[in-house]
């Protein structure tokens, strides 16, 4: 198993027409994603490579059935999109778009969770969902990563590559990567995909990668305490960061004394997850811990 | 974006919130004139984005003009915790009879807008939250419908506002709300919120950040910051699209990715080193991005070794070792380089860069390798050949 995506993923992808959006969706078509349509205002009927396109997201499901929605469409639109996606009944939403306006992403997190319960939002400003071997939704290069029992989640890409490729090289693969975006209003937040990897039974562990910012990681570090069996492995980047100043993404800044690295790394390790201090550390933390329960059994 | 404090008032008047009337001025001539005109007593007052202005002797009241000349001559120029006045608001003095503290901001843990008010105002509002709690009330509302009259009232009250103010507070945290929603706002913070002897409810300060990424929405408030302030390197990023911060240490830092620029900052101050700044190239820098960047680096003359650390994803390794290439024709440094090369095409990428034996750039395979070497570099050790 794994969470997320997988075989049964029916992928259709709002803004394919688009230069960034073609690329990947051809890319994910590639890795052997099911890839059932595309939607562009006013470019309904044409296809990219043989993908239908479809002028709504109506259109899309009466006609392709999507169960699942990537949102590659320029900023000042995709809280449309995704709010279309979710009206039209797509369960899953994986929004890669950086640059929403934090207002924009405040109105869909509480309008999706008022009325669209059942559509679940990914990012946005995040780099997709891959389970190795399954099913690849994003832009994140699946060659880095083989199919295993390590479930990935983070706010940030490339850092997830650097930690997942050590894994990789020590040997072990992962269930499913799920990129939750660096942006303040994240549709799901660390809490939403661990509870998922819980319930996966092909994870046997999970790395959390957490950056400054917000209180996400100390809420993690809460819902680990009371709710997670398996072993969680964290790492928090941005020691160095100064308060005030946004560090590349929009939800990463030290607000006054909240959201600092050193206060999540605290919280995660006073409810004992062990927080390595390099993405280096992290992967052979996880990789020992992963032995280790292995071993157990 | 931080505004500064007059630039939030005016913000703040355009919603009808209540503030006193003032000049921002440059010159000393300049604040003397404006306060014949705002009228005297004025205060004088340092326009700058940092805290504890009025500790730093930022912000005076002035009876006549011989003062305010002495006091605009005093504070512009000043420097208060690294930061320059150049812009002064003169503004007329207001009789204070209490102080109260109002904010609108999003709570990323709740999801939604968070409306605090208390009436001990006019201190650092964390103190007051941390020392008593019960004084200050935070109130969640609900994005979709938004603050209500009725919901407002009830925070004053509960606030424990002066009975006679509790309409003119609830007025003030409408507005308020009204700033925040409509100008894209992420934090809209007044205090003090003053109560006058004549019972108005005044903001006599500011603290408004908007959203970077909603600026589109509103072109008038496009030319708003303290660009005069902002450092000249990261004014420069900005007009060309690069995520960069600058630090204080002399390590020049280059990455791909925010996650993992954050994460080489935490590893060379690990190593000992001092970053000199956060650059994030982003994904898919093609070659002329990279020399871009190393030409960004470079103008910091703090730099004594620059860090390029790679994890190619989308981003190629070789266009990156061809950026870096095309970048030691044009710009020739003379500071040493250290580039570590992982992900896509990372293969390509170090062959082309062996070949070009660049002058002082030297190779590593890993990050926290990278990290080493560069910190050694900087504090002028050898580390072995140029690879």
């Amino acid at each position: 198993m794994s969470v997320l995506v997988d075989e049964r993923t029916r992928l259709c992808v709002a803004g394919i027409t688009g230069r960034e959006g073609t690329f990947h969706t051809l890319n994910n078509r590639s890795y052997g994603t099911n890839v059932v349509g595309g939607v562009t205002p006013g470019k309904g009927g044409l296809d990219v490579e043989g993908i239908p396109v479809f002028d709504t997201w109506e259109q899309a499901m009466s006609q392709a059935q999507p169960n699942t929605a990537m949102i590659f469409v320029p900023p000042r639109f995709a809280a449309d999109s995704i709010l279309e996606a979710a009206a039209a009944g797509v369960e899953l939403v994986i929004a890669i778009t950086e640059g929403i306006p934090a207002h924009d992403e405040l109105r869909v997190y509480n309008l999706l969770k008022r009325d669209y319960p059942g559509t679940r939002l990914i990012g946005p400003n995040c780099p997709g969902i891959l389970s190795p071997g399954k099913a690849n939704v994003g832009i994140i290069p699946a060659s880095f990563f083989k199919a295993g029992s390590v479930g990935v989640v983070s706010r940030s890409g490339t850092l997830t590559y650097q930690i997942g490729n050590e894994i990789a090289q020590a040997g072990v693969g992962c269930s499913t990567i799920v990129g939750i975006g660096g942006d303040p209003v994240p549709g799901s937040s660390f809490v939403d995909v661990l509870e998922l990897f819980e319930a996966d039974p092909e994870t046997e562990l999970v790395v959390l990668s957490g950056e400054i910012g917000g209180s996400a990681e100390e809420e993690a570090a809460e819902y680990i305490d009371g709710h997670m069996s398996k072993p969680v492995v964290a790492y928090i980047a941005g020691f160095t960061a100064p308060a005030g100043k946004q560090m590349g993404h929009a939800g990463a800044i030290v607000s006054g004394s909240a959201g600092t690295a050193a206060a999540k790394a605290q919280a995660l390790e006073s409810r004992g997850v062990r927080v390595g201090r390099t993405p280096t550390e992290t992967a052979s933390i996880a990789v020992e811990v992963l032995g280790g329960a292995l071993t157990a059994k | 974006m931080d505004l500064l404090e007059y630039q939030g008032k005016q913000l703040f008047a355009r919603h009808g919130l209540r503030v006193s009337s003032g000049q921002a001025v440059t010159s000393v001539e300049d604040a003397v004139k404006a306060a014949g005109e705002v009228g005297y007593p004025v205060v004088v007052k340092a326009q700058v984005l940092i805290g504890g202005r009025g500790k730093a002797g930022g912000v005076k009241l002035a009876a006549d003009e011989s003062e305010v000349r002495e006091h605009a001559g005093n504070i512009l120029g000043m420097d208060i915790k690294g930061h320059i006045v150049r812009t002064l608001w003169i503004e007329h003095a207001s009789d204070i009879a209490s102080e109260y503290y109002a904010s609108v901001l999003l709570d990323r843990s709740a999801k939604r807008p968070l409306v605090m008010f208390s009436v001990e105002g006019g201190v650092d509002i964390e103190e007051v939250a941390e020392r008593t709690p019960e004084k200050l009330i935070r109130h969640h509302v609900d994005a979709l419908t938004g603050l209500s009259r009725a919901e407002a009232v009830e925070i004053a009250r509960q606030g424990g506002a002066d009975a006679d103010v509790v309409e003119g507070v609830a007025d003030a945290l409408v507005a308020l709300y009204e700033v925040w929603i409509e100008e894209d706002a992420t934090l809209a913070e007044i205090n003090p919120l003053i109560v006058t002897p004549e019972r108005e409810v005044k903001a006599l300060d500011s603290k408004v950040s908007l959203d970077g990424n909603a600026l589109y929405r509103h072109p008038e408030n496009q030319g708003l910051s303290d660009s005069e302030n902002e450092d000249p390197i990261e004014r420069r990023a900005k007009e060309e699209g690069v995520q960069y911060v600058k630090l204080d240490g002399d390590i020049g830092i280059l990455g791909n990715g925010a996650g993992l620029v954050m994460s080489t900052l935490d590893v060379v101050a690990q190593a000992g080193g001092s970053p000199a700044n956060f650059l994030d190239a982003g994904g898919g820098s093609d070659a002329e991005k990279i020399k871009q960047a190393v030409d960004l680096l470079l103008a910091n003359e703090a730099v004594k070794a620059v860090l390029f650390n790679i994890f190619g994803g989308i981003t190629r390794c070789d266009e990156v070792a061809r950026g870096l290439i095309a970048a030691f024709e044009d710009i020739k440094p003379t500071v040493p380089f250290v580039v570590r090369l992982d992900g896509t095409n990372d293969v390509e990428g170090r062959r082309l860069l062996q070949e070009a034996a660049l002058p002082n750039v030297h190779a590593a395979r890993t990050m926290n390798e990278a990290a080493d070497k560069v910190v050694a570099l900087a504090a002028g050790q050898s580390v072995g050949a140029p690879a």
